[in-house]
């Protein structure tokens, strides 16, 4: 149980830095890292569970799932972010202001 | 059962992912004046998924080891999701907007979103809730960005991407937090487990349901994470907005009724059913709150918007106040309320959006500007337009009037408690008469009557007679819709 404990803080922090990152970073490509590290927090919240908390595999695969599905979603971000360079001449999210508020 | 025998009740899916294979492979040989066939080919595929879910058999079963449903209410979803695909796929080699790109992907991605719409209405576990969802996100971003050269499609798609992977990490944080209080994935097991719980684990209990509310509310774009909604719409090309407000937001309510459903309710029948009543927090006020903030924040903004684009996806956001207007009285009425205003909602919103279409392949515009006198130059489309705009009014007797009845009736119904929650509702609607009525002045009362007149593409006309009939008829003549949405519902609240 301890052991469960230091793994779901590490989680928490890594869960808060993400937010964290996400709400003040205007790069796009930082954003986009604090997008992975709220990803990561949850898998290792699986895993940390599924191996300390005396459960069956179902967390192993779900991290596995978690990190096919986050390279995805990576390489769809990416290409978009490398397409608002082509347009904007910058990765900065305030940058992209055409649509009306 | 097991994974072996499953397959055989995984026909339209198997025959969504071939169209899409196939298609893929298609593309690859044609040349880029004549990508768009591929559009034909999916299309096809699209009648094949939907000839295969009448032939299957009507039965309540789960697949793949309990981690797919398969029951008349995710038949019913896939059926208003194949209804929806279908228009927008008729409809997208007549729009201008994606006349300078090869569009062979476009239609791959449509139906490769068809298929995780698919897993998204039927998922019975964490997995596969979190999988399906991600696929229909991932292709949206793509198809939302689908105009490369233009700034504003390109801006919608930054905007949609930060804002989904963002809601779907929180989500996929409170899925964590699910499992490891109940120690497994599948749905039916979360609800047993979670009813052996004790009250210590209520905090991260409450934590985790918000972190999940998050994931889908911004699929259906409640009021919190609906900051994406405007711009998403305002930027991709029209086609995939009028998609994106109809066939992910019906999935999204499906999974959300399901999810829900499953596993925070005591699971008897639904009778004003137990929440997990156990948490201390008032959900049903909760969502309640979030359903009145959602219709009036829509409809309120709506009223200032100067682009009609713009206007319809605040305005939608309002319909997503509405129907979840319903959702916290989980009582039979309020489900069924649900589906069948989905129903209606499909043939307006989507006909509205088609009329947009139209008016920017005309005008190059989508302002209220670009309305202007349009009703006397193009008289077929301001009357089309009339019927659409009545509906989503809810005026009788047009469809939206039989949905938005439904749904009063059924908040009505679920005791004085709620009576608060009806009276915003109505007030709400007679606020968005004034935005509606306001394209209709614009068409028809002001500019010059024109002498020659014009009409939109031949395959765009009928399109909007096959949308503008159901939006009528079914304002006097509903029963047919009332029967499906009642036979889908039977079978999902026994087999529960």
């Amino acid at each position: 149980m301890e052991q469960l404990n230091s793994y779901l803080i590490v989680a928490a922090i890594l869960f808060c830095l993400g937010l964290f990152a996400v709400i003040t970073r205007r790069n796009g490509v930082a954003v986009l890292m604090g997008i992975e590290l709220i990803l990561n927090s949850a898998n290792i919240n699986f895993v940390a569970f599924a191996r300390f908390g005396g459960m069956n595999f179902s967390g192993h695969i779900f991290a596995l799932f978690v990190i096919i599905m986050a390279a995805a979603e990576a390489a769809v971000a990416l290409a978009i972010i490398i397409n608002l360079y082509q347009n904007f001449k910058s990765i900065n999210v305030d940058e992209a202001q055409q649509l009306q508020r | 059962m097991d994974n072996y025998q499953s397959l055989a009740y995984f026909w339209p899916e198997f025959i969504l992912v071939g169209t899409a294979i196939v298609a893929i492979l298609m593309d690859l040989h044609y040349q880029r004046a004549q990508s768009y066939k591929v559009g034909y080919w999916v299309l096809a595929g699209f009648l094949l998924a939907q000839i295969a879910i009448f032939v299957q058999p009507h039965e309540t079963l789960t697949l793949f080891l309990d981690s797919v449903a398969f029951d008349p209410f995710g038949r019913f979803f896939k059926t208003v999701i194949i209804l929806a695909t279908f228009f927008i796929l008729v409809v997208s080699p007549y729009s201008n907007e994606l006349k300078n790109y090869r569009t062979g992907e476009y239609y791959i991605l449509i139906a490769i979103m068809a298929f995780g719409m698919f897993l998204m209405v039927s998922a019975l576990d964490l997995i596969m809730v979190y999988l399906s969802i991600e696929v229909v996100s991932i292709t949206s971003f793509v198809l939302a960005g689908y105009l490369r050269k233009d700034k504003r499609s390109n801006e919608s798609a930054l905007k949609y991407v930060i804002y989904g992977a963002f809601s779907s990490g929180l989500m996929l944080f409170g899925l964590s937090i699910l499992f490891g209080l109940t120690g497994t994935t599948k749905l039916f097991e979360i609800r047993s487990a979670l009813g052996q719980l004790d009250s210590s684990a209520n905090y991260a209990l409450i934590l985790s349901a918000i972190l999940i509310l998050a994931g889908f509310g911004y699929k259906i774009s409640i009021v919190p994470f609906h900051f994406w909604t405007p711009d998403v719409y305002e930027g991709a090309p029209t086609t995939i907005t009028a998609y994106l407000s109809v066939a992910p937001k019906a999935a999204g309510f499906a999974i959300l009724i399901r999810f829900f459903h499953t596993v925070f309710t005591d699971g008897g029948a639904l009778s004003a059913a137990n929440w997990i009543g156990d948490t201390g927090l008032p959900w049903p006020q909760l969502l309640a709150v979030l359903s009145v903030v959602t219709m009036t924040l829509g409809n309120v903004v709506a009223l200032q918007q100067t682009s009609v684009k713009r206007m319809l996806a605040y305005s939608s956001i309002a319909h997503a106040g509405y129907m979840l207007m319903a959702l916290p009285l989980l009582s039979g009425e309020g489900l069924y309320a649900i589906m069948l205003y989905l129903v209606m909602y499909l043939f307006m919103n989507l006909g509205a959006f088609i009329v947009v279409i139209a008016v920017k392949n005309k005008t190059g515009e989508e302002s209220f500007e670009a309305f202007r006198g349009l009703g006397w130059e193009m008289p077929f489309l301001g009357m089309v337009m009339m019927v659409f705009m009545f509906s989503l009014t809810g005026l009788p007797p047009t469809a939206g009037f039989i949905g938005k009845f439904y749904l009063f009736a059924a908040v009505i119904k679920a005791g004085p408690q709620f009576y608060w929650l009806a009276i915003i509702g109505v007030l709400n609607s007679v606020v968005s008469l004034y935005y509606y009525l306001r394209v209709m002045k614009m068409m028809f009362l002001e500019g010059e009557h024109k002498d020659v007149l014009t009409t939109p593409a031949t395959m765009v006309t009928v399109v909007l007679i096959c949308l503008a009939i159901p939006a009528l008829v079914f304002g006097i003549f509903w029963s047919p819709v009332a029967d499906w949405v009642n036979q889908s519902l039977m079978f999902f609240t026994q087999g529960m």
